[in-house]
C-alpha cells in the first residue's frame, strides 16, 4: 500500500508532469484564464490516463510491441472521445468553453508518457494509481494557473466576483495580461522556479 | 497462443481492437445524444433570447423562450409562410421553424425555408432571424432582432467555429454586436446594413470592423447581405397589412 500512495505522491512534486518533466504545457497555457475548465480539464485528463493505463496494462502482455503505439493511440482516443461526449452531455458550457482542447488530450504527451513508461510493465492497479497520481500532479499546476490568472485578470473565482468594488473605487484594475496565454507561460516558469528553489537536487548542475 | 509477432496476430488484434472501440463509441454517442440535442436546444434559445435584449441563464432560458416567443414562422424567398408554429403547437406546415438548419436551408435555392422567431414582450414586438455564412476558417452564424419598424436593428448576436481567438472570434464580444442596435437594414429593398473597415461613409448603415480580422469581417457583411435579403419579400407583406 505504501507504494501506491508513492506512486501517487511522486508525481505532485518531484515528478511532477509540468514542473518537471515539462509534460502537456500547451493545454496548460490554453485551458486555465479561469479556474472551472481548468479544473474540468485536470478532471478529463486524470480519468483519461487513468483508465488508458488500466486498460493498457491489462492488455500489456497481448500487445504485439510492433504496433503498440497505434494500439494506445487508439485506446486513448476512444477514451477522449467518451470523455468529450459526457462533458458534452452534461457540462455543455464547458466543454464549448474547452472546445478542441478535450480532443487535443489524445496528444497529451503525459497519457502516452505514462502508457510507455509505466502501463506497458506493470500491473493494472499500480497502472491505475499511477495515472491518478499524474493526473493530480498536472491539475495541481492547473488549478494554481487557473486560480492567479482568473483573480487577477477578471477579479472572479469559479465565476463569481471577488474583488470587492471599493478595489477598484480606489484605482485598481484588472490585469489584461493574465488572460492572455503569455502569462500563463510566465506563470509556469514562476512555479518551477519556486519549486527548483525548494528542491535542490531537481537543479540541473 | 499464437506468436505475438506474426504478421496474422497483429492483424486479428488491431481488427479485434478497433471493432471492440467503435462499439464503444456507437455506444455511448447513441446513449448520450438526447442530452446533447437538448444542450444544443437551449443553446439556441439562449442565443435568440439574448440577440432579442432578454436576460437569461441556462437555467431559465427554456421558460422564458416560452413566454417571449409567441410564434416562429417560416418563409421562402417569395414571401409566402410555409410553417407556423404557435403557442406550442405545429398550424402550418410540417418542420418546426425552431428545428430549420439555416446552413442546410441556405444551399436549396428556391425551395428554401428561412425562419423568423418573433418576440412580444411588453407590448413590443420583436422579430429575430438567424444568419448563417463563412468566416475566415470555418462557420459563422448569429441572430438579427430587428425592430417593428422591420428595418432597425434591436439586437445582434454572433458566434463562429473556428476564428482566430483575439481576432476574428472577437465578434462574439458583446462590444461587437452592440454596434448593430439601432442602425438600419434596408434602403430600396436591399440589404445596406454592412461591416465596414475604416471611415464611415454612411453612419446610419455600418459598423466598425473587428480590427485585424479584415477576412472575418468582410464574412459577417456578406453572411448578412446573403441572409436578411431572403427577407425583403416577406416584410413587404407584413407591411402591407
Amino acid at each position: 500500500m505504501a507504494n501506491m500512495l508513492k506512486l501517487i505522491k511522486n508525481p505532485l512534486s518531484k515528478e511532477n508532469p509540468i514542473a518537471v518533466q515539462v509534460l502537456g504545457i500547451c493545454s496548460a497555457l490554453a485551458v486555465t484564464t479561469q479556474l472551472k475548465p481548468a479544473v474540468v480539464m485536470s478532471l478529463s485528463v486524470m480519468v483519461v490516463v487513468a483508465l488508458s493505463n488500466v486498460i493498457v496494462s491489462l492488455l500489456r502482455n497481448t500487445i504485439p510491441s510492433r504496433i503498440r503505439i497505434i494500439v494506445q493511440l487508439v485506446i486513448v482516443s476512444m477514451m477522449v472521445i467518451l470523455v468529450d461526449q459526457f462533458l458534452k452531455a452534461f457540462v455543455y458550457d464547458v466543454s464549448k468553453q474547452l472546445s478542441v482542447f478535450v480532443g487535443l488530450i489524445i496528444t497529451n504527451c503525459i497519457v502516452m508518457g505514462r502508457l510507455e513508461a509505466f502501463a506497458l510493465s506493470h500491473k493494472p492497479l499500480p497502472s491505475f494509481f499511477d495515472g491518478i497520481g499524474n493526473g493530480l500532479g498536472y491539475a495541481v499546476i492547473l488549478i494554481i494557473l487557473g486560480f492567479v490568472r482568473e483573480l487577477f485578470g477578471q477579479g472572479s473565482l469559479w465565476g463569481y466576483k471577488i474583488m470587492p468594488e471599493s478595489f477598484f473605487d480606489a484605482g485598481y484594475v484588472n490585469n489584461g495580461l493574465m488572460t492572455m496565454p503569455a502569462m500563463a507561460l510566465i506563470l509556469v516558469g514562476v512555479i518551477i522556479w519556486i519549486h527548483r528553489s525548494r528542491n535542490e537536487d531537481l537543479c540541473e548542475k | 497462443m499464437a506468436n505475438k509477432e506474426s504478421n496474422s496476430y497483429i492483424f486479428m488484434y488491431s481488427t479485434i481492437l478497433v471493432v471492440v472501440a467503435a462499439a464503444v463509441l456507437a455506444v455511448a454517442a447513441v446513449g448520450l445524444k438526447p442530452f446533447q440535442k437538448k444542450n444544443q436546444e437551449i443553446e439556441k434559445m439562449q442565443q435568440l433570447l439574448t440577440s432579442a435584449g432578454i436576460e437569461n441563464d441556462v437555467k431559465n432560458a427554456e421558460e422564458l423562450y416560452k413566454n417571449c416567443f409567441v410564434k416562429e414562422l417560416a418563409v421562402n424567398k417569395k414571401g409566402e409562410v410555409v410553417s407556423v408554429y404557435e403557442n406550442g403547437q405545429q398550424t402550418e406546415g410540417e418542420v418546426r421553424p425552431f428545428n430549420i438548419e439555416l446552413s442546410k436551408e441556405l444551399a436549396k435555392g428556391e425551395q428554401a425555408q428561412f425562419p423568423i422567431f418573433v418576440c412580444k414582450q411588453e407590448g413590443k414586438t420583436i422579430y429575430v432571424v438567424p444568419v448563417h455564412g463563412k468566416g475566415l476558417y470555418d462557420a459563422i452564424w448569429g441572430n438579427i432582432a430587428i425592430e417593428e419598424d422591420l428595418n432597425t436593428v434591436a439586437g445582434a448576436l454572433f458566434d463562429h467555429k473556428g476564428e482566430t481567438p483575439g481576432l476574428g472570434a472577437e465578434i462574439t464580444n458583446p462590444n461587437f454586436p452592440a454596434q448593430f442596435k439601432g442602425k438600419q437594414i434596408f434602403e430600396n429593398d436591399e440589404v445596406k446594413l454592412a461591416v465596414v473597415k475604416g471611415k464611415k461613409t454612411a453612419e446610419n448603415f455600418q459598423v466598425d470592423a473587428v480590427t485585424g480580422a479584415t477576412n472575418t469581417s468582410n464574412g459577417v457583411s456578406n453572411m448578412l447581405k446573403d441572409c436578411l435579403s431572403n427577407y425583403v419579400e416577406y416584410f413587404k407583406t407584413l407591411k402591407t397589412e
